[in-house]
């Protein structure tokens, strides 16, 4: 068999390979499932994305135009900006064996602080923007602190969490919307994530941008750092890590806060997205980032998984909801193939790690 | 008296509550020299052992690393004062890479501004002194440096984490139980690292439950009991069966000190 794959002409080696595999009947076809174990294993975010292209296409051959254009997709990447800024913060979170359940509470408390520190009290717009990220900020050294110092466990802390920062929300917002035109005629800055590129039919929004340019530079610093290489690790095995000399206090605390200030971002992308600055914005932004993380092969357990994947993850998402409608069908269909997916997603995360000796 | 010592502990007390782990222990390592260490479960091994790699702070006693007292805060501490500790559960991360494990906590970072306001690894650095520290370990059976720990044998884990403690230990290397987990071919491998370490003139405390591997290259042996050394005693001067005796309890410490 090898061949066919050895132009290089070198036959003994070719004869060589070929004598040992004889007696090996079994051998090619299992070391073939454990070497796609292995690839896996090494780019857990290839799942996610073969899945993303085969559904692209499928929905592409079966809706023809209307699904496969610049428009549409492009619409799709859109609708999908949010939840994907939003799940490069849970990312974090769970790579370090966390979860935070208080990322959508936190992107629409910096989003009403951005917009009613301006309007309420007349800060300049960018400095209200600020105010905003600052308060994301806190709300994840809160967590951290908690999560890394207290040792609370991180459902626990970003459970109670969510209720705080989503009650603070509303109590101090007063459950007042601040309108579209308003936002427009005196801070149009805050809707600047709104903004576009349009090229033919394509519209590429600012958030878009925004939410491709945070994955490549996470992505980047996961991999190519020290500090990405230690928040790893501390999914991996705290206690190793922490014998190894990383210091995990610290990673950990980073991490959510660094959430924290993402999901500011993303709170910043919503008054773009929407117009207004709105109170009762993005309530299910919790569990679509938890949905994008798990169906782009991020392991709940802790350590493995790429941001890569749960960009993959949310756009299989957006790709299933809109191809759905446009077919016309109950939009439960959505939720439902959704369900499959995550215990597909879930279910080859224990398959993958099972790759060891 | 005074003679010298790289690692010496002097009545070191810990306590967990009403327990008494180390109840005035002392220790002693010589240069280039592997002393094993021994003792029953619960006898405070770990305890003097976590001590002295700055995992654990003592309530009482001293620490002396060539002959200047030392106070370890941290693992990080008791490392960068040259002492490498390899523990049982080996302190590796299983999805990482062998490079990435051999340098966790401790990263190559790229020369100039990358390396200094990007914290960019120097991944190349990496990989080529973790190629090289395992082939002079006669461990380079491990083909990609690239390939997660979880992947090897146990055999090559512990070799990975030896290897990273001969990497960065300049004074002293501990190893704790490191053959427990080890099959019979394994094992010869990861004692003749342990040799390899003593040629190379670093000293090793090998905390240990077998007896042979133990007899078989250590140069003295400490024994630990309830929570402090009794005994000190050179392996060729007596058997097995005496050393399992005298950490059982069963038969008294001898009087002379082993020289």
């Amino acid at each position: 068999m090898s061949s066919t794959d050895n132009p290089t002409g070198n036959f003994e080696s070719a004869a060589a390979n070929g004598s040992a595999e004889v007696a090996q009947f079994d051998e090619p076809s299992r070391s073939f499932v454990k070497s796609v174990q292995y690839a896996l294993h090494v780019h857990p975010a290839l799942i996610p994305l073969i899945i993303l292209v085969l559904s692209v296409a499928g929905f592409g051959l079966v809706l023809g135009q209307r699904f496969f254009s610049p428009f549409a997709l492009t619409l799709i990447l859109q609708q999908v900006a949010i939840v994907g800024i939003v799940a490069a913060a849970q990312t974090l979170v769970i790579l370090t064996k966390g979860i935070d359940l208080s990322v959508g509470a936190i992107m629409v408390l910096s989003s009403v602080i951005m917009g009613q520190f301006t309007f309420r009290y007349g800060f300049p717009p960018e400095i209200a923007i600020l105010c905003g990220f600052a308060v994301g900020g806190l709300c994840g050294l809160i967590s951290g602190v908690l999560v890394a110092v207290v040792k609370l466990p991180p459902f626990i802390v970003t459970l109670g969490m969510w209720q705080i920062v989503l009650a603070s929300n509303f109590l101090y917002s007063r459950n007042e919307t601040i309108r579209a035109q308003d936002i427009e005629a005196n801070a149009p800055i805050l809707q600047f994530f709104g903004e576009s590129i349009r090229f033919g039919g394509a519209v590429l929004t600012y958030g878009v941008i925004a939410m491709v340019l945070l994955v490549a530079v996470l992505s980047y610093l996961l991999n190519n750092t020290a500090w990405g290489r230690h928040v790893y690790a501390v999914g991996d095995d705290a206690e190793a890590a922490e014998l190894a000399g990383v210091r995990v206090k610290r990673t950990l605390i980073s991490v959510y806060v660094v959430g924290g200030l993402i999901c500011a971002l993303a709170g910043w992308v919503l008054i773009g997205r929407i117009g207004s600055v709105s109170p009762t914005a993005g309530q299910f932004t919790n569990i679509e980032s938890i949905t994008a993380v798990v169906i782009g092969g991020i392991s709940l357990f802790g350590g493995r998984g790429s941001v890569m994947g749960a960009l993959f993850g949310a756009l299989i998402v957006g790709v299933f909801g809109l191809g759905l409608r446009l077919m016309g069908t109950d939009p439960q269909w959505t939720y439902l193939l959704i369900g499959v997916l995550i215990i597909g997603a879930v279910a080859l995360d224990q398959w993958i790690r099972r790759v060891s000796a | 008296m005074s003679e010298k010592f790289v690692l010496q502990a002097k009545g070191l007390v810990k306590r967990f509550g009403r327990v008494v782990a180390l109840d005035h222990a002392d220790f002693e390592l010589r240069a280039g020299e592997i002393l094993a260490v021994i003792g029953d479960n619960g006898a405070g091994k770990s305890t003097l052992i976590k001590s002295l790699s700055g995992a654990m702070a003592p309530d009482e006693g001293e620490i002396l690393l060539e002959g200047e007292k030392v106070h370890f805060s941290s693992p990080m501490a008791a490392r960068n004062a040259g002492i490498e500790t390899v523990y049982q559960n080996l302190a590796l991360s299983p999805a990482l890479s062998i490079a990435d494990n051999m340098f966790m906590g401790r990263e190559i970072r790229r020369p100039g501004l990358l390396g200094k306001a990007f914290r960019m690894l120097d991944k190349k650095a990496m990989d080529g002194v973790a190629r090289r520290k395992l082939s002079e370990l006669g461990l380079m059976t491990i083909q990609n440096i690239r390939q997660p720990v979880e992947t090897l044998s146990g055999g090559q884990r512990q070799g990975v984490a030896v290897a990273r403690a001969a990497a960065f230990g300049s004074r002293v290397v501990i190893l704790d139980e490191p053959t427990a987990a080890l099959g019979v071919k394994e094992s010869r491998k990861v004692l003749d690292l342990i040799l390899g370490l003593r040629a190379k003139g670093l000293p090793v405390v090998l905390i240990s439950h077998n007896m042979p591997h133990v007899f078989e290259i250590a140069d003295r042996i400490h024994i630990h009991r309830l929570g402090r050394r009794i005994a000190l005693i050179n392996p060729k001067d007596h058997s097995m069966s005496d050393a399992v005796a005298i950490m059982t309890g069963a038969m008294a410490p001898p009087q002379s000190q082993a020289a």
